[in-house]
């Protein structure tokens, strides 16, 4: 129905109301079916890859999502982008609800959510050029900018820092850098509102990462477009978002604005994980003023996440509260306005060193108690 | 052990060179686009004990110059030159069979990606008693109570049972920790761990990362540890070795590379990575284009393509010369060392935050 | 892994009915006329009726199809006898039964089959991993050279030369012939053995370069590399970590090449005038003999299907993350 696909495009003046999000996402689930049993294979369980998660996206803001494997970053990602259907919960999109919308219903808003993806080598076809790949989304759409679409096609080039004279060649002749570079020119061919880049730079050499971080970022605030940025290096993270949420076994677990999540966070998982970061530190004996926490094993399986709070079975502060009742995502007191933590104890605000760290994995802090004798 | 004599010039077995000693290593690798010259002139030592980091990015030469001291490169396709000693046996001449003997039991190596790493054809038990077994002449049950052992000690919970499990059926972590414990089973001299992290979730690599320090600390194992990260880099080294293109550019202990660094690309790359507490108003500052081919790589020194002080330097001694790296703390740079100095105290420690 | 075999076991049971129906309802319900294709070129209006009453055209199409699959199982009677379990009905061309038909030419079938797959694997596979093995040196560039010559030729271009020069022109050997190997195991092993050496020689070909590089792709595996890290020497690590990851190309294109020679050599058996499945299934065909073509079409699915089942059983055996998944 081409009625219901007008999206607004001004805010009427006067609107004083809190403006309406770009993205709004509510109670957000994805099930992945698993498929077993006998003699008759049927489905027996789920991937619980995102289960039950609300967040909003300003118009131009960055909102960054963190989180280590199997915590549903890039499902959320997928989702958003409407890759995927979600199983239960809502997108809205500029007002409108898109969670089920079907694919003609989604190509005008296809155009306005693009997506940047971690695999510069996989993700352009090698039998096209430059400059089909960069024009495809426009010929799909059936958009035809001003002076035509090649010249658009070099202008996008130029602003993402490739020579325009490439248009021609293939993405093979081009390094890892440029082919993401190539990627998030496509992204912007459509001028879109709202990029998801799923961990943009982890693919790339520590010397080119900067140059797309610093892409992206020119491209975020010259534009105005709004990013939802996933990745797993929370330095990066911290440097391109405003707001970030630490997602852990399919929920968000602690969201805020950056400086208040980095330094002073409530949930003991993110403390765990600001602690793991290895850092270059400026001045020697700096690392000792970080607080050290080692959590023991790996994340748990999204086929049969714990109960109550899922991050209880590694988590040195667990009660039996915490197996029984799932943490509500709250603003807890002390914790500056928007910085929410779902947490039943949750920590100081703090990321300094404690009086005595926190050893959780057995084989350290065996071997630890050794030498310390 | 038989010791092959090596032609004159070579220093002394032992002593304060260190325990392994490479000198003017070169690898040539024969391609089909001619031939690529992977490591050019590489010397540096390692004492007992200590932990040398090598970072570079990839096609540094960095994962080759270990492959090589293993003498696992393919010898079909490569030509090598210069000398490796390891506690003064020279392993470039020595055989096949020698070296049989000295790997996985005098030196070992932790490879990234634990999964293809490991075996799928057999359990995590036989592949750690494997090699126990096949140095120390132990029958197969005392390989395998050795395994459930080092199993237990890099903090595989159950081992005993775990031990006839297959690589598949551990996690992540629980890989790495296994292949650490391969790795360390014959309690080895020299330990290369060829970016043992790099695969793994942030929280689990703080647990591997602190694992391998406190083992080095029990069992005395010198470590050669490869990365692209700096901070995994500044966790886990005493001394660090910057590459670029095959060469060495920058060396000197931890401290002095990361809070004093002599040479352009290391600051490049201290520049375009932010950190936990980077000021957030300024914007990264990459190393602009990219890394050479190694087919036809940039003359004089390699980064000048790359390098923003360049024009610091008179003449074009950038392009004709190659720039030598001295040994202990030493950068190899045109730049003279008071103007290394001043430039990384006035432009480049202020952009750090 | 019990579990498994099971469902994989009643699925071939449900595919081979599923074979059987669509056999059935190809040839004999399509309006083809199947009883005027049995009545012959002379044939009256009154041998016609008959036959259809012998094979039961008159009845409704649901009896004829139970009782079609109902005797592939029990057994049937026909005006001409009883038909045996398993009962694939009786040849319009000979009037034999088709069963004992096929009984009667399977085990030349299977001599051809079994012997050649044995002399293509040993000599195959060994070859490939001995090219593999020594790569880049003469050994590999012969082994492969030859490969590449013989893998170009066919069975009735080598076949005929092998018969002039062996049997022909020298007299050394006799013209192949089938012996039952119960009778005289020597008869059988000499008639037999230019015909299966011919095969092998060609399969030999296929399955060395085949062998030599999944070898190659193992060996340069990461887990493969670990192994020599750990101090492994060469040869064992060849033996028992790249081998075996080897062998599963190795085995799917066997299964594949056994399952349909089974079903007939159809070329080989041309070649040496051999009376094997392969001939009677040409025979079938060129006589308009339904009967017989549909029996030997299910017969060969039987292998394909059994074959199949047991291809994946060998992946369980050779690959763990198979086994215990």
């Amino acid at each position: 129905m081409k009625e219901d696909l007008v999206l607004p495009t001004t805010r009427e003046a006067g609107d004083d109301a809190v403006p309406e999000p770009l993205l709004k996402v509510s109670g957000l689930v994805k099930h992945f079916p698993v498929k077993g049993g006998f003699p008759i294979r049927r489905t027996v369980g789920a991937v619980q890859a995102v289960d039950g998660l609300d967040f909003q996206v300003a118009e131009g803001e960055s909102f960054g999502l963190v989180g280590e494997s199997g915590c549903g970053k890039s499902t959320t990602g997928r989702l958003i982008t409407r890759l995927l259907e979600p199983t239960a919960g809502t997108i809205t999109y500029r007002g409108q609800d898109i969670s089920h919308a079907n694919r003609k219903q989604l190509a005008p808003i296809r155009s306005e959510i693009q997506m940047i993806f971690q695999d510069p080598y996989a993700s352009l076809n090698p039998r096209q050029t430059v400059g089909k790949i960069i024009s495809g989304p426009m010929e799909i759409n059936g958009i035809n900018p001003e002076g035509g679409r090649e010249r658009r096609v070099r202008e996008l080039l130029e602003i993402v820092g490739l020579n325009p004279e490439h248009y021609n060649r293939f993405p093979h002749e081009f390094s890892g850098g440029q082919r993401q570079r190539i990627g998030v020119a496509r992204a912007l061919a459509l001028e879109p509102k709202l990029i998801v880049a799923d961990e943009p730079v982890s693919a790339l050499d520590v010397s080119i990462q900067a140059q797309v971080v610093n892409l992206l970022q020119k491209v975020q605030r010259e534009l105005g477009i709004a990013f939802v940025f996933i990745a797993h290096d929370l330095a990066i993270v911290r440097h391109f978002s405003q707001r970030v949420a630490v997602m852990y076994l399919g929920k968000i677990i602690e969201v805020g604005d950056r400086d208040s999540l980095y330094t002073r966070p409530r949930h003991p998982y993110t403390h765990a994980l600001l602690s793991a970061v290895p850092e270059v530190t400026l001045t020697a004996g700096e690392a000792q003023q970080r607080e050290r926490i080692r959590l023991a094993g790996d994340v748990p399986s999204p086929i049969s996440p714990p109960s109550g709070c899922r991050f209880r079975t590694r988590c040195w502060k667990a009660q039996d509260k915490c197996a029984a009742e799932e943490p509500p995502l709250l603003q807890l007191s002390g914790n500056r306005g928007g910085h929410l933590t779902a947490c039943h104890f949750p920590e100081e605000p703090t990321v300094e060193a404690r009086e005595e760290d926190i050893v959780l994995d057995p084989a350290l802090a065996a071997l630890e108690e050794d030498q310390a004798d | 052990m038989t010791t092959v004599t090596k032609a004159e010039g070579a220093p002394a077995p032992t002593g304060p060179d260190g325990f392994l000693s490479v000198r003017d290593l070169q690898v040539t690798f024969s391609t089909e686009d001619g031939p690529v010259r992977a490591v050019d002139g590489l010397s540096f030592d390692l004492h007992r004990g200590k932990t040398l980091g090598i970072v570079g990015e990839s096609g540094s030469g960095k994962s080759v110059t270990n492959l090589t001291i293993l003498g696992l490169h393919d010898p079909m396709f490569t030509t090598i030159d210069g000398e490796i000693l390891l506690d003064g046996k020279e392993l470039i001449t020595a055989t096949e069979k020698e070296m049989e003997k000295l790997r996985g039991n005098r030196m070992a190596m932790i490879f990234q990606d634990p999964l293809t790493a490991l075996s799928p054809f057999y359990t995590i038990g036989r592949q750690i008693a494997e090699p126990y077994m096949k140095h120390t002449g132990a029958s197969k049950r005392a390989a395998w109570e050795r395994a459930v052992e080092m199993l237990a000690k890099v903090g595989i919970p159950n081992p005993k049972e775990r031990a006839r499990d297959y690589p598949h059926q551990f996690s992540g972590g629980m890989r790495q920790r296994a292949m650490i414990a391969m790795a360390l089973v014959c309690d080895p001299d020299l330990l290369i761990a060829d970016e043992p992290t790099t695969a793994l979730d942030v929280t689990v690599q703080a647990q591997i990362l602190d694992l391998l320090k406190d083992l080095q600390r029990e069992f005395g194992t010198a470590i050669v540890f490869i990365t692209h990260d700096l901070g995994v880099i500044a966790d886990m080294a005493d001394d660090i070795m910057v590459m670029y293109a095959g060469r060495a550019v920058e060396r000197g202990t931890v401290d002095e590379v990361l809070r004093a660094p002599q040479h352009p690309y290391t600051w490049g790359l201290l520049n375009s990575m932010p950190r936990l507490d980077s000021d957030l108003g300024t914007p990264l500052s990459p190393i602009p284009g990219t890394p050479p081919s190694l087919l036809n790589p940039p003359t004089g020194c390699r980064f000048h393509p790359r390098c923003t002080f360049r024009d610091r330097v008179a003449g074009d001694r950038c392009v004709t010369e190659r720039p030598l790296l001295g040994p202990d703390r030493a950068s190899a740079c045109h730049l003279g060392t008071e103007q290394k100095r001043t430039i990384f105290i006035e432009e480049i420690r202020p952009r750090l935050g | 892994m019990l579990q498994f075999i099971i469902r994989r076991t009643v699925g071939a049971f449900v595919t081979l009915f599923l074979i059987g129906a669509a056999t059935f309802f190809l040839f004999v319900a399509a309006p083809s006329d199947y009883a005027s294709l049995a009545c012959g070129k002379d044939c009256s209006p009154q041998r016609l009726a008959d036959i259809r009453e012998a094979l039961g055209l008159n009845l409704p199409l649901a009896q004829q199809f139970w009782d079609f699959m109902s005797g592939i199982v029990t057994g049937r009677d026909f005006p001409t006898g009883h038909c045996s379990a398993p009962c694939l009905g009786v040849s319009f061309y000979s009037g034999d039964m088709v069963w004992s038909t096929i009984m009667d030419r399977f085990p030349l079938t299977l001599t051809l089959t079994a012997g050649g797959a044995i002399v293509f694997l040993v000599i195959g596979v060994g070859a490939g991993m001995i090219a593999a093995y020594r790569r880049g040196t003469l050994v590999d560039k012969v082994a492969t050279g030859a490969s590449m010559v013989l893998s170009s030729f066919q069975i009735y271009f080598l076949g005929p030369i092998v018969l002039t020069v062996l049997v022909y022109s020298t007299g050394w050997m006799e013209d192949p012939k089938y012996v039952p190997l119960t009778q005289d195991p020597v008869g059988w092993f000499v008639g037999m053995s230019i015909p299966v050496c011919v095969m092998a020689t060609i399969f030999t070909a296929q399955y060395t370069r085949m062998a030599r590089s999944s070898m190659i792709e193992q060996l340069a595996e990461d887990h493969v590399r670990t192994a020599r890290a750990k101090g492994m020497s060469r040869k064992y690590v060849f033996l028992r970590y790249a081998w075996r990851g080897s062998l599963i190309p190795i085995v799917t294109v066997l299964g594949i090449d056994v399952s349909s020679m089974l079903g007939g050599a159809v070329v080989t058996e041309l070649t040496f005038s051999l009376q094997g499945i392969g001939r009677l299934a040409v025979d079938g065909a060129v006589n308009k003999d339904l009967p017989l073509t549909m029996g030997v079409m299910l017969f060969g699915a039987f292998f394909i299907l059994i074959i199949n089942i047991l291809t994946d059983i060998t992946y369980a055996w050779i690959d763990p993350r198979i086994r215990l998944s």
